[in-house]
Order: C-alpha cells, then structure tokens, then sequence
C-alpha cells in the first residue's frame, strides 16, 4: 500500500472544510446547518490524520478520536435545541431566530 | 447759612422720589418738580453769598454728613465740600437747571410721561449737584453714574420710538467706555495714595509721585478718558448728535449746559494731578483742538437743528478742554459758565422754533422766521452772537478770546494751538450765522402754529441777558477763582504778542465766518449748493456730515464683531462640540447595533471572514 501523499489530505481537508463552511453560511434549515457542520469537523479531522501520518506519529489520529467525540456531543446537544425550536416555530429556518438582534 | 449747604443737592433728589413714587396731576408735578429746583437754586444762591461773604479760613468749607462705608481702609464720606470751583459749578448748573425747568412746564405740557420727565430732571438736578459738590472721588464717581442714568433715562424719553431707545443705548454705552477706564483710575489712585478724598489726594500725590512718574501719568490718562466720554470729546464724541432724540430741555440741560462739561469739571478738579503729568494734561490740549476743529466741520453741514448745536456742544467742549491742557483753567471754567448759558438758549430757542412749526427739525425747511417769533429770534440771536464771539459785548466772546490768548500763552501753549483755536472761532461764526439766517431770514417756508407762552419766553430772555452780562465779569472771576484754580502762564518764553492783539485777531476771524455766512447762506444762497454739489465739495460734504466717518467706523469696528460674536454665541458653539461628541457616539452606536442582526448565518460568515483576514496576517506579514 502506497502511502498518500500528504498535500492530497490536505487539500480533502480543506475542500471538506470548505464545503461545509458554504453549506454553514448558504443553508437556512438548521439540521443541514448541523450537518455542515459535521462535514468541518471531518475536514479538521482528515486534516489531522495526514498530518499524523505524515510524521508517523499517532497524535493525529487521537486529536481525531477527540474530534469525533466532540462532535457527537455538539450534535446531540444541537439536535436537542434543534427540537425545542422547532417545537416552539414549527419550522427549522435559521433566519427566523433573530430576536438578539440589536 | 453755609451749614444749609447739604439741601442744595437734597431737595431735587426728595423731589425726584416723590415724584416717581407719588400719582399727581400734571398741575402738581409742574410745581413740585420746578420748586425744588427754585429752592435748591436759592439755597445755592445764599450759600454763596455767606461764603463770599465771610469765606472759611482754610478757603472751603467740607460738611461731613455721615460716613458712607468703612471697608479695609477705604472709608468714603458722604460729605460736601465747597470752594470757589464747585461754588462757580453749583450755582451755574443750580440756576440753569432752573430755568430750564421753568421752561419745561409749558414745553412739556400735555406729554404723557410729564411726571416721569420731572422726575428724571429732578433727579439729575441732585446727581449733578452731588458731582460737582463731592469732596471724595467716589461720591463723585455716583452722582458721574447718576447723570449718566437720568441722560440714558431722558435721550430715550419717548420710548416708543425705537430709534429713540437706541440713541439712549448708545450714548450709555458709549460713556461706559470712558467711565470704566475712570473707575480703574480710582483704583489705582486708592490702591498708590490710599484715599479717595480729592484733597488729600492731591496732597498726597504732589509728596509721592515726581513730575511725569508712571503713576501720576496713568491716573491722569484714566481719568482723561473718563472726561473725553462724558464730554462727548474726540474719540468718544459720537453719542452726544444722536443723543439729540430726547426733548430738547433734556438737551439744553444735559447735553449742553451741564452734564457734558462734567469732565471739564474733574480735570479742573484734579487739576493738581495733571501738573504732575504733564503728558497727559497736553493729551487734553490735543484732544480738545481736535475735537472742535473736527466738530466745527460737522457742525457745518448738518441739516438738523438741534445736530447743528449738539455738534457746536462738542466744539466748544473742545475749547474747554484746550484750555484745561494747556493751563489756561480759569478760561475752561468761564467758558463752560457762558456756554451754560448761551447754549442752554439756543437750544430753548431751537425748541420753541420746532414746536412752532410743528416739529420741524430741518433747518432748509424753515426761514423767515424773524417776523413770526420776535423775541424767540432776538433770543436766539444774542445766544448765537455769543457763541461765535461777537466781540466786546457778548460773554462768549470773552471767554473765548481769554481762551485762544490762553492756547498761546498759557504753559502748554504754542502758535500752533493758537491757530487751531482761530480756525475754530472762524468755523464757529460760520456755522452759527449759517444756522441763524437759515432760521430766521430768508422767505418762510413753514406755517408757524404754536406760540410760545411766558413760562417758554422768560427763561429765554433771562439767559439772553446772562448770555451778555456773563463776560464782564472775567477780571473779578479769574481773581477769585486764582487761589484753587490759577492761570498757568509760560514762564520760560515771552510771548510774540500781547493779549490785545490776540483779541483783534479774533474779532478779525469772527467778522470773517459772520460775512462768508452772510454771502453763502443769505445772499447768494446758490454759492454754496455749487460748493456743495461739486465733486471735492460732495465727497466732503458726506464726510462731515457723517461725523468724520466715525460713526462707520466704530459700527465696523466694534458693533459689527460684537453683534457677530453674539450671533455665534447664541448658537452655544462650545456646546455644540460636545454635543458633536455624544452625535459621534451616538452614531457609532447606531452602527454597531446594526451588526447585531440577530442572524446566525451573517455571524458564522463574519466569524469565517475575521479568521481568514487574521491568517492572511499571520501569513503574508
């Protein structure tokens, strides 16, 4: 098995990172938001495994393990404000929260 | 008797109380408001026969009636000091005062503020009095006050007329200018000598300041200011033609007679002071010789009677103080006598012509007048000799004479002044048989429809009489008044020429003015419209007529910033730079609340964005 060569993790992670971010800032429902979201984290992650790999170190991998975790938490707890919101709006559109406006 | 003396400024400020406090009928006030003034008038007059009589040993008598205050060492009295300079004063400003009362009852009849005038008369009949009889600067300074008042109260009488309150405005504010350089002069006077009684300053002056010292300089330049604005004097002088607005007895009195020689009177006064500063006593002489030069030329060209006369005020104010700077003060102080008299005439002459024809105030508009008020004209013609000094038998052309005689010989004295103080006794004869012919000869042009009554005539021929008697008593006067007030001859020149023949010049000069008058204004009247309308003539013309363009000047100099400034004031600028700084605040505010759009996408967008320009930096710096 030929190693990877590591600008081509680099550059999944960043088109990863980058599809996400679009997908934060251009989607209006929330649940694709969160799904956005994960896709970041994942970019961050892939990011992390070349690195990992590239110097043979498994730090990489467990900076991923920690992602991945945390990930799990920031979902549950979106999914669970995600409920409550739409239980209150009847519907998932982000704009429509904009009561902390100035 | 001298001991009655305390009533003499007394009774007029009583009278003036009562009759701004008290609701009488027109009959009442008359007699009140012209009673007071008779009685303190015959007060002054036994006052002065008891001490000419039997004067004082030390030469004056001072009557303390209470001290007025005791602060920190200055304790001025309330009291009266009397010598043969404030005796000469007193009776003088008591007796016209009364006449011209007398004459107010019939010139003001009917007038709706008729209790209001006397009381302000009365009123200044005591200021005045106060003036002239205090023997401490400071009770000087409140009766200086006083009259400054009861002139701002009376110029603006008729105060329905804007115009009127402005003239009013005016002449206050601009004395103000010269009062308040005198209240510093009494300032520093206390502060260096520590009193502010008039003798024991002069004392106290002569022991401590030496001829010419910066002291002695800067007080006499203070109060010279002072005198120059209250004697409507160079370059103060633009009040007195537009305080011509209040009634004409309120000009005969205030802005002619009286009030106006009050800085003559304190030169006099402090004349001690000004032997010490030289400088500044022959700033007087200058500033007199150019006053009645510059005023002569108005005087000429005016339109308005009473102009004519408040401009021929200011010239011969202005021989006054020629004759304080130089040294020649006894002729200062018997010049203001007879001018007390001839112009309080002209100008009660002046008031019977205009209330005659109702209200006419132009004189190219009047004319022949001679017929229809005889007496008036008779009046009017001995004052006008008077003034411009027909010789040997008018007063003023004895006081004026000793005056020119004086601009030469006295200690200032020189040719040149002489000269100046010729050119004026030309200008006035000019100007003053310009005004009498235009008046009273020629062809009528205005109904007359009032005559005066007795109460109008009488005071005229009184002072007509005074007007002519008044100069025979140089010799006696000046002997009399030498031992508080004496000539200051040049010692150290002999003079060219003797008294005669400075006198014949004068006479010479006069006859002069009476014949280029007599050909320009009566017999070839046209001669002087060509003069006029030729273009060096016009552009003169307009300038005299102007009052030099001082007028202009001082509106662009002063009044104009001012009025600006308060302009821009009234907006608060300063306030307005804070103001600005809660705007920007609140401004920034504004923007950044307007960022808090409540959007989570916009949010996450300025979160991305933040952090590419931070690694942007942390990259490409």
């Amino acid at each position: 098995m030929t190693a990877i060569p590591m600008a081509d993790g680099l550059i999944l992670g960043g088109i990863l990172f980058a599809v996400g971010l679009a997908g934060v800032l251009l989607r209006r429902n929330l649940l694709l938001i969160l799904v956005s979201i994960e896709i970041m984290l994942n970019g961050a992650g892939v990011t992390f495994v070349a690195a990992g790999s590239r110097w043979g170190q498994a730090d990489g991998q467990v900076m991923f393990l920690f992602i991945l975790a945390a990930a799990a938490a920031e979902v549950s707890v979106g999914l669970a404000l995600l409920l409550t919101y739409y239980h209150r709006r009847q519907t998932l559109d982000a704009d429509y929260v904009n009561e902390m406006r100035g | 008797m001298l001991r009655l003396l305390w009533l003499v400024p007394a009774i007029p400020l009583a009278s003036a109380l009562a009759l701004a406090v008290l609701r009488l009928s027109q009959k009442t006030v008359a007699w009140l408001g012209t009673c007071s003034i008779t009685a303190s008038s015959v007060i002054s007059l036994l006052v002065s026969i008891s001490f000419l009589n039997a004067p004082p040993a030390s030469g004056a008598y001072t009557q303390i009636l209470w001290r007025w205050f005791d602060v920190n060492g200055l304790r001025p009295e309330i009291a009266l000091y009397l010598d043969p300079l404030s005796l000469v004063m007193m009776v003088v400003v008591a007796f016209v005062s009364f006449l011209i009362h007398l004459y107010s009852t019939e010139f003001m009849s009917g007038d709706d503020g008729y209790g209001r005038f006397f009381a302000y008369m009365n009123l200044f009949v005591g200021c005045m009095l106060t003036l002239v009889l205090a023997n401490n600067l400071l009770l000087l300074y409140l009766g200086w006050e006083g009259v400054g008042l009861c002139s701002y109260l009376l110029i603006g009488f008729w105060y329905r007329d804007p115009a009127n309150g402005r003239a009013g405005r005016k002449a206050f504010i601009v004395t103000r200018a010269g009062d308040t350089a005198m209240v510093i002069g009494l300032f520093l006077l206390f502060h260096d000598l520590g009193t502010l009684n008039i003798q024991d300053l002069m004392h106290r002056a002569v022991l401590q300041w030496p001829i010419g010292s910066s002291g002695a300089l800067a007080a006499a330049f203070l109060l010279l200011s002072g005198a120059v604005g209250k004697s409507a004097q160079l370059p103060l002088q633009t009040w007195l033609p537009d305080a011509m607005a209040g009634p004409t007895p309120v000009s005969a009195l205030i802005h002619a007679a009286t009030m106006v020689t009050a800085g003559v009177y304190l030169i006099a006064r402090t004349h001690t002071l000004y032997s010490l500063a030289p400088q500044a006593q022959f700033a007087a002489a200058v500033i007199g010789a150019a006053t009645l030069l510059m005023a002569g030329f108005s005087a000429l060209t005016q339109h308005d009677l009473k102009r004519v006369l408040a401009y021929s005020t200011i010239s011969q104010i202005g021989y006054m103080f020629l004759a304080l700077g130089v040294g020649a003060w006894p002729a200062a102080i018997f010049h203001f006598m007879t001018h007390a008299f001839f112009k309080a005439l002209l100008f009660l002459g002046a008031g019977i012509v205009i209330e005659s024809l109702g209200g006419e105030h132009d004189i190219f508009r009047m004319g022949g007048l001679r017929q229809k008020l005889p007496v008036t004209f008779w009046t009017f013609l001995v004052a006008g000799c008077s003034l411009a000094g027909l010789p040997l038998i008018t007063a003023g052309a004895f006081s004026k004479g000793w005056i020119v005689w004086g601009a030469y010989s006295a200690a200032n004295g020189s040719a040149e002044l002489w000269v100046v103080a010729l050119a004026g006794v030309f200008l006035t004869a000019l100007y003053t048989f310009r005004m009498i012919f235009l008046v009273f000869f020629g062809q009528q042009n205005s109904q007359v429809t009032r005559k005066p009554g007795p109460a109008m005539v009488i005071p005229c021929l009184i002072l007509a009489f005074l007007s002519i008697a008044g100069g025979y008593i140089r010799t006696p006067f000046a002997s009399y008044l030498s031992t508080v007030l004496a000539w200051n001859p040049g010692i150290t020149r002999s003079p060219s020429f003797g008294e005669m023949f400075s006198e014949a010049i004068v006479a010479l000069v006069f006859f002069l003015g009476l014949c280029l008058a007599y050909v320009f204004f009566l017999r070839r009247r046209d001669y002087s419209t060509v003069l006029a309308s030729s273009p060096a003539g016009s552009v003169l013309h307009r300038f005299w007529f102007s009052d030099w363009g001082m007028d202009w000047l001082y509106d662009h100099l002063f009044v104009r910033p001012v009025v600006w400034i308060a302009k821009v004031g009234k907006g608060d600028p300063i306030d307005g730079f804070y103001a600005g700084v809660g705007r920007l605040n609140e401004i920034a505010w504004r923007g950044l609340s307007l960022s808090q759009s409540g959007r989570l996408r916009w949010y996450a967008a300025a979160v991305a964005a933040g952090t590419i320009v931070l690694i942007g930096v942390v990259i490409f710096s």
